[in-house]
């Protein structure tokens, strides 16, 4: 009988382990910290130029326009609580009130605009490509025939190209935004292709060594996205973008993000009359 | 590894003058081939035909100092162990359930365990998190792709620890289970009270094993936007264009930590050995899904054909038949079919058909059981 | 329903199988290649082969194959050039089994040297003992035994690597099965279940075959003692 015993207090004390184990491990991985009178802002963690995590902290155009507007919203700066907001999750994130702004090259879209509110635009992106600097073959997005172009898995910018401007482009697919660009660097492939704005982030990184077309040719309104129906919020969002635009604020976050980089913003919509938080509805 | 030694020293052998000179100028040509591609690697690398020198300081410099480590790699290596902690624990759980679901007396219980553990056996991980991530984030789930990446591990390497468990149970000698039904256990409490327990020892090593697998898998979590290290060396790389440096130091953590644990794992056995009485061994018999079979029962014939060498006593009966036959009742009908009990009623007939030869062809699945010399024979029915 | 057969007419599943059950042969062939020399080098009498080929299997079960393949595009394709074809789609494809090929072929040395272990002592020293050398022995004697006893083994490395060969995907081959899955749940959300279960079965319906080919075989094949 003692036999029993021990093996019965030996199953105890293992299952015993494991839970513990697991409830450190659960405890750790859902640890909330205090978010009370807090805003909570989504940006991107991972696009050097708009929201990237440095040094503890994080910077990008997104970061400086999301700090102006918490400030202007009333929060100083260590009220704000920085989330990741990836592509696929923004929508839910939002829906779920993981986060109370979103503040991630956040396209608006009549088809998000069914999901999530949105305030702003307080940025208009195009799409552009980026080369290397001694690479003169490619001076718009038509000379792309027959070349090699990278781009997001998932996103459609590269298909864009291909149907309505070069149907020859060999297209290639990356995770990441850094992995095309290290290609462009080894020279695999000629082109890269995203919003302007991004690219000129990446390039600002890549010490002289890539350019950008100059030659947006969409427009991607970039829109503060917030919970769906909050036209309370939205208007003072739009009141705190038209006020940045106003003060060069605005111009000085495009500056100092873009550093190193010939890169102007699309003048001919830049920068954008926010006005959504009283039309957004209705579009 | 010891095996691989004595099979090493016996398949030449010892070289005299002239084979050691022998080998003494392969090994230098043998040094040299790797040292040559090591540098036409490297020097590919310094100066590659378009594209930078990979190997300038200042790409390498951003990858290895003090904020690329506090930033990156350890916050980054924090979520990779904190995902293959939850998923190994998960996967204990999930393992003991359905691998004991499997051993139990009801037909039901044991064919919705088979079921389930064959199915998480057949598909992709990678496949598993992809439909958790989006699933959970369409459900509005908090960290999607973390809970997507424990979930798919578990269900994953669960169904691996199920057929350990089995297998484990399996294993131990046959004198464990009749002797706790002779003292009027049930042959469920017998299960639970006394094979189990057995069987979890026995697990162990291998279960050390399957962590470095979830450990390496955690990695595909990179393809779901998992900040682990791998993502997160990826991000530091995006910093600086330095990608392919950071991937280089990411391996090597990989490398470091995975390797640890394998060692650990070989370490392990021998302490197990001590609490249970199935052999504990760190490899585990990676399983077939539907129907595996496995080579463990074949090693450990050939293992006993050597053990007569030492003049010992040879052995009444096999080691077990492993693999997914290891069920409870089968592992009793190989001990009667091994001629443990020369008096029990299933082996007479067999006797009996050896000695007519002149119905050789008869399909009797016993038959030529009982040629003394042929040992091996039995377990591979 | 119709909405099923409407998803089987808009994307190209069977394809997609198609190009995993592709990945996974080639691979399967390098790989078998390749371990069979590994497992020679393993066994030889010369050290410095001993400890390379001892070192690429203990790197290759140490590392995360996802790492291997973006190692393939960014490592291999981008800085050292290793190019297959101008075109993207087949060059993905051929680098894609290459990283298969290498991460394998230590798991199928592994395999092998397992199979080793049921050709007893008596084996090796009746070759020994008739004078045939390390390489007829090894050969001759040896390896067809630890063949027929290592057909399990080997069938779950099979097995392993038609999962695996998922993770191209991470060296940008864009046509095989999850990165087609991704694409067919981000568009019918809706469905997300029965798009799992389509692949789920796809992956069943594959792997039960050689899962029972692979017992058939290894009984059949086992040397009998």
């Amino acid at each position: 009988m003692t036999r029993f015993n021990q093996c019965m207090k030996a199953l105890k004390r293992l299952a015993a382990a494991v839970c513990a184990a697991a409830c450190v491990v659960t405890l750790a991985a859902c640890g909330t910290d205090d978010e009370a009178g807090k805003v909570r802002i989504g940006i991107k963690f991972d696009q050097p130029g708009l929201g990237f995590k440095k040094a503890g902290t994080y910077v990008g155009f997104d970061v400086d326009v999301a700090r102006y507007v918490a400030r202007k919203l009333g929060y100083s700066d260590d009220q704000i609580v920085f989330k990741e907001a990836p592509s696929k999750q923004r929508e839910a994130m939002l829906q779920n009130g993981d986060v109370d702004m979103i503040f991630a090259s956040y396209s608006i879209t009549e088809e998000r605009q069914k999901a999530v509110s949105f305030a702003g635009p307080y940025f208009v992106a195009g799409q552009d490509l980026m080369v290397r600097k001694d690479d003169h073959d490619i001076n718009s997005v038509n000379d792309l025939n027959g070349k090699r172009l990278c781009s997001v898995t998932g996103s459609t910018s590269a298909q864009v190209v291909k149907e309505r401007f070069a149907s020859e482009v060999q297209l290639m697919e990356q995770p990441g935004y850094a992995e095309c660009a290290t290609a462009l660097f080894s020279g695999i492939v000629d082109a890269v292709t995203t919003d302007d704005i991004i690219l000129a982030g990446l390039a600002a990184n890549a010490r002289g060594r890539l350019r950008l077309i100059g030659k947006p040719f969409t427009q991607e309104y970039y829109g503060v996205g917030i919970k769906k129906g909050n036209t309370a919020l939205a208007r003072r969002v739009d009141a705190a973008i038209i006020d940045m635009e106003k003060d060069g604020s605005w111009q000085r976050a495009i500056n100092d993000n873009t550093r190193g980089v010939t890169y102007k913003p699309n003048m001919k919509y830049n920068p954008p009359k926010a006005d959504l938080g009283k039309t957004g509805e209705k579009a | 590894m010891d095996n691989n030694q004595t099979e090493t020293s016996v398949l030449f052998d010892e070289p005299g003058p002239r084979g050691k000179r022998n080998i003494r100028i392969a090994n230098w040509i043998g040094g040299i081939v790797v040292v040559a591609l090591a540098v036409l690697i490297l020097m590919r690398l310094h100066n590659p035909p378009d594209g930078e020198n990979q190997l300038d300081w200042q790409l390498w410099l951003p990858a290895l100092d003090f904020e690329a480590w506090t930033d990156f790699y350890l916050p980054g290596l924090w979520m990779t162990i904190k995902a293959a902690a939850v998923a190994v624990v998960g996967s204990m759980i999930f393992g003991l359930l359905f691998g004991i679901g499997r051993l139990l007396p009801s037909n039901i219980l044991k064919g919705v365990s088979s079921v389930i553990v064959e199915f998480c056996r057949a598909v992709p991980v990678l496949m598993f998190m992809i439909f958790f991530w989006r699933f959970f984030a369409f459900a509005g789930v908090k960290g999607a792709s973390y809970w997507a990446v424990v979930l798919a591990l578990i269900l994953y390497n669960g169904s691996v620890v199920a057929e350990l468990v089995r297998s484990g149970v399996g294993n131990l000698p046959g004198g464990q289970r009749e002797a706790s039904l002779a003292l009027g256990l049930t042959r469920t409490q017998s299960l639970m009270k006394i094979e189990v327990p057995q069987a979890l020892y026995a697990m162990l090593p291998a279960a050390v094993t399957q962590l470095v697998v979830v450990l390496k898998d955690t990695a595909l979590g990179s393809i779901i936007m998992y900040t682990d290290l791998l993502q997160e060396s990826r991000r530091l790389g995006s910093m600086y264009f330095n990608i392919l440096q950071t991937l280089v130091v990411a391996g090597v953590i990989y490398f470091i930590v995975c390797w640890m644990l394998s060692e650990l794992a070989e370490w392990l056995p021998s302490r197990m050995q001590t609490r249970t009485a199935a052999p504990a061994e760190a490899e585990p018999m990676a399983p077939i899904a539907i129907m595996d079979a496995s080579n463990v029962n074949q090693i450990a014939v050939a293992k006993e054909l050597g053990e007569d060498h030492y003049g010992g006593a040879p052995r009444r009966y096999h080691v077990r038949h492993r693999g997914s036959n290891a069920t409870a009742r089968g592992w009793r009908k190989d001990r009667y079919m091994q001629g443990y009990d020369p008096n029990h009623p299933d082996i007479l007939p067999d006797q009996h058909h050896i000695e007519l030869p002149e119905f050789p062809e008869l399909p009797h699945p016993k038959s030529s059981k009982t040629k003394k010399d042929d040992k091996g024979d039995k377990d591979k029915q | 329903m119709s909405e099923f057969l409407q998803l089987f007419t808009q994307y190209n599943i069977i394809g997609a199988f198609w190009v995993n059950i592709q990945l996974t042969l080639w691979s399967a062939l390098f790989s078998l290649i390749l371990g069979v020399l590994l497992l020679m080098m393993r066994i030889s009498p010369i050290s410095s082969l001993r400890g390379l080929a001892g070192a690429y299997v203990e790197f290759f079960k140490n590392m995360p194959l996802t790492i291997i393949m973006v190692f393939m595009v960014l490592g291999a394709y981008a800085q050292l050039k290793l190019t297959f074809s101008d075109k993207f789609v087949v060059n993905f494809f051929w680098l894609a089994v290459t990283g298969l090929s290498l991460y394998t072929a230590a798991f199928v040395c592994e395999s092998l040297r397992s199979g080793m272990n049921t050709v007893p002592l008596g084996q090796a020293e009746a070759a020994r003992a008739l004078g045939l050398g390390f390489f007829q022995s090894a050969t001759e004697v040896i390896l067809p035994q630890a063949f027929r006893g290592s057909v399990a083994p080997l069938g779950n490395t099979l097995i392993a690597l038609l999962k695996n060969s998922t993770v191209a995907a991470a060296a940008s081959v864009a046509t095989e099965t999850s990165s087609l899955m991704s694409t067919m749940i981000e568009f019918h959300a809706n469905s997300i279940v029965g798009i799992f279960l389509i692949f789920a079965l796809g992956y069943i319906i594959l792997i039960i075959p050689i899962g029972l080919l692979t017992t058939a075989l290894s009984n059949k094949l086992a040397v009998r003692r």
